[in-house]
């Protein structure tokens, strides 16, 4: 029989104020296996722990309980002073009886019986504990980062510049993600692409970064430190490594389509390059719309492509690569104004988003910057801006706040202003939330001297009226009804999560929360970690965030990351399911039981098997298992049922 | 007044944080359960609850994650499945569904989990010892019934 030694502690009077500590130490001492057994005032103290420690030499035990608080706060402190004399730190049991018991409960005697309880249950349980050692793990220290936007782009460079190897996916031909529309960035009026197109090129050229633009993750397979991964290279039907960009090819290609960088306010060809700036910078031929691939009926592309880097036979490809840590970094797209039934369905070209106004306002847009509504041209003198679009709205579109939509709404109305002196920018909001450096001031600025005008209160309806938009809202500070003919409306519509992320979120099986951003390990201890170990959050795949946060939060996973990567090995819980050979009949319900895909199918045998490197230790394939072949390592079916039994006073 | 026995089961993450809040904020609640600390509500498995009550215990608490927020992806929603499908079975047995008790608690919800260990102990003492002819291999929780019935 183990030799079991328990410490009791009185936490100052936290504890001893209502449950009689001597009388524990007396009751417990008579308990089978107990053959030690001691209080102290303070157990987590340094000399609390040294008379742990010389006790447990002493009186050569084999295992400890010290009933104290709650396991959360200093189990692993009694298990690394139990490690230190030589006891295997899983030998170490903590006993609640402060949280859970001296704190909630007045009465001494019943505090008394129930911490006497607590500790016996967590004896019966450490009676039966085997010594357990981490598991180690052999990992890769190569990182993936999926998505190219600012969050993906600040992450990889940050890893690479470790000197860990990156491997960037982005689903579009370039990189760049919505940063690279954006015109000017609030509330320093800088220019989005000046400050994002170097790191763009860094990327380009960095020996630690394999950059896969126009490709697509499309399987995840593997463990924390050892993940393999399938990449789906789509076809550019172009050459990379011969494509020049020299725009020949633009200058005869007969198909033109809207640009979707432009947000289909300009147009490109079907063979293009999104925006000038673009990383990597190769044509691509649009699939869909070109002549040629199938069937082969222009071929005008290739005539003129001098380094011959048209191949129409290109084939979709698939990489696979393994790596030990994913970011994810998949971004945001704005709600669809399709959507917006109140606002036009999305269908009245003057009633733009918040991304067709970026382009619209940028130098490089389709309009050389000049603000032109987009049905006729016209330079709009009257601007009505709608916050809120879609947003904070329960009961019919978004429920949550996407965060930025004021501080672009107030940047819009004042760049508009500023190009069109004589025009009238209007903007409807329901709350204005600045926080954050600077913004404040801004809005202040916007709605004091600059002309905006701000009124509190919904739009309920957008409708063509005539030349222009009649737009009927409520101001709910007058209580008054406003109707104002706009030439153009700008809607500053809610952030939802980039489309195609719930199936890839879905294929990585990482948690989301009920509007489809991922969820982080704690939403304040843990914000840049998932559930899933070795997968990290950047951006605004996490909700919506602006750019400098989402900057500070790519960092913060990169040194995530580079942390796990510097480590020697990596360690693994041992708290994991195992199976008894003899009794698992491979009826295999507990695969279906395990997220983890952690049990394997052994057909020669006829059994079921646990990778520990994968198996997270829930228990749920325990509980399954109808044969009681699958056990958790401490926390097993005996240990329970002795428990039990020890808890209604057995 | 009868005082039942109560075996909680409470998921590490969660519900066993949540108890803790309610320590750490002082509140006092009944103290007739006495906490098992698992990794997940979905390592209960219906035998456990069967031991219990077959031990003596007058009252079963299982406490999770909310749904969505289990910390090994959909525990709890399996541990829905299971308890649910295990109130039949309990009946069959001839023991009340309120005996058993499926609730998710997070660890903000202190609060919560002290009304809800005060609302269950009033829910199994309004419904008295468990009236069953004689419990398998449980003889000292039925004399104790006994003795606290009478």
């Amino acid at each position: 029989m183990k030799r079991i030694g328990v410490f009791v502690c009185g936490c100052g009077i936290n504890i001893a104020k209502t449950v009689d500590v001597k009388k524990v130490v007396e009751e417990i001492g008579h308990y089978p296996g107990v053959v030690y057994a001691t209080d102290y005032q303070y157990m987590c103290s340094d000399p609390g722990q040294k008379m742990i420690q010389e006790a447990i030499e002493r009186e050569h035990l084999d295992g400890i309980i010290v009933a104290a608080c709650s396991p959360t706060l200093h189990e692993f402190t009694f298990r690394r002073a139990s490690e230190a004399v030589g006891l295997n730190p899983y030998q170490c049991e903590i006993a609640n009886i402060r949280e859970q018991c001296s704190w909630v409960h007045q009465d001494k005697e019943i505090a008394t019986a129930k911490a006497i309880k607590i500790t016996k249950s967590i004896i019966e349980k450490e009676r039966l504990n085997d010594s357990l050692s981490p598991i180690s793990v052999f990992m890769t220290r190569r990182a993936l980062v999926i998505g190219g936007g600012i969050a993906g782009i600040q992450a990889a460079l940050d890893i690479a510049d470790s000197g860990y190897e990156v491997i960037l996916v982005e689903k579009e031909p370039s990189i760049g993600g919505h940063m690279a529309q954006l015109s000017e960035t609030f509330p320093t009026l800088d220019c989005s692409q000046c400050i994002l197109t170097p790191k763009m090129v860094e990327i380009s050229h960095h020996p630690k970064i394999k950059l896969l633009a126009y490709s697509e993750v499309v399987n995840v397979g593997g463990y924390v430190g050892n993940f393999n991964v399938k990449i789906l290279k789509k076809p550019r039907y172009v050459k990379e490594d011969l494509c020049n960009n020299c725009g020949e090819c633009f200058k005869v290609c007969p198909v033109v389509v809207p640009n979707e960088f432009e947000r289909g306010l300009g147009s490109r060809y079907a063979i293009y390059i999104p925006f000038p700036q673009a990383v990597p910078s190769i044509c691509t031929i649009d699939a869909d719309a070109c002549l040629g691939l199938f069937p082969l009926a222009c071929n005008k592309c290739k005539e003129v492509c001098e380094p011959n880097a048209v191949d129409y036979d290109m084939k979709p490809e698939i990489i696979e690569e393994t790596v030990g840590a994913i970011v994810v970094a998949t971004g945001y797209d704005l709600l669809p104004s399709e959507e917006l039934k109140e606002y036009g369905n999305g269908r009245n070209p003057d009633i733009i988003d918040g991304l067709h106004f970026e382009r619209l306002l940028s130098a490089s847009g389709p309009t050389q910057g000049v603000i032109r509504r987009p049905s006729d041209g016209k330079v709009p003198k009257e601007v009505v801006f709608v916050q809120c679009a879609g947003s904070r709205d329960p009961e019919k579109h978004l429920p949550y706040c996407s965060k930025f939509c004021c501080m672009y709404t107030a940047k819009h109305a004042l760049l508009y202003k500023h190009r069109v002196p004589d025009g009238q920018p209007y903007i409807f909001y329901i709350d204005v939330r600045t926080a954050g450096k600077g913004y404040e001031e801004f809005y202040h600025r916007v709605s004091e001297q600059e002309g905006v005008v701000y009124l509190r209160g919904k739009v309920s309806k957008i409708f063509q009226d005539g030349d222009g938009l009649m737009v009927w809202g409520v101001d709910t500070l007058t209580g008054k009804k406003v109707e104002i003919t706009a030439d153009m409306v700008v809607l500053a519509t809610g952030a939802v999560p980039a489309e195609g992320s719930k199936k890839l979120f879905a294929n990585l099986k990482l948690a989301c929360d009920e509007n489809g951003f991922l969820s982080e390990a704690h939403p304040k201890l843990r914000p840049v970690e998932s559930l899933t170990p070795g997968f990290f959050l950047a951006g605004a795949a996490q909700g919506p965030r602006d750019i400098p946060e989402t900057v500070a939060q790519a960092g913060g996973a990169a040194s995530k990351v580079i942390g796990m990567f510097s480590q020697e090995m990596l360690l693994h819980d041992p708290i994991v399911a195992v199976v008894d050979e003899n009794l698992c009949s491979g009826c295999k319900i507990c695969i279906s039981a395990c997220p983890y895909d952690a049990r394997e199918f052994d057909e020669e045998k006829n059994i079921v098997r646990v990778n520990e490197l994968l198996c997270e230790g829930c228990g749920a394939c325990v509980a399954a298992c109808p044969s009681g072949a699958t056990q958790q390592q401490n926390i097993t079916d005996d240990q329970i049922r002795e428990m039990v039994k020890v808890v209604l006073g057995e | 007044m009868f005082e039942p026995k109560i075996v909680c089961f409470l998921c590490k993450w969660c519900t066993y944080a949540g108890a803790d809040l309610a320590g750490t904020s002082r509140l006092e609640y009944a103290p007739n359960g006495v906490n098992i600390r698992i990794m997940c509500s979905s390592r209960v498995d219906p035998e456990h609850i069967l031991w219990a009550f077959d031990r003596g215990a007058d009252g079963v608490f299982v406490g999770g994650c909310h749904p969505g927020d289990c910390h090994y992806q959909d525990g709890n929603y399996k541990t829905l499945r299971r308890i649910e499908l295990f109130q039949r079975v309990l009946k069959q047995f001839g023991l009340e569904n309120g005996r058993l008790r499926l609730e998710w608690v997070s660890a903000a919800e202190g609060r919560k989990f002290a009304q809800l260990m005060d609302e269950f102990t009033e829910q199994i003492r309004a419904l008295g010892p468990i009236k069953l002819g004689s419990r398998k291999g449980g003889q000292d929780g039925g004399s104790t019934k006994k003795e606290e019935t009478s």
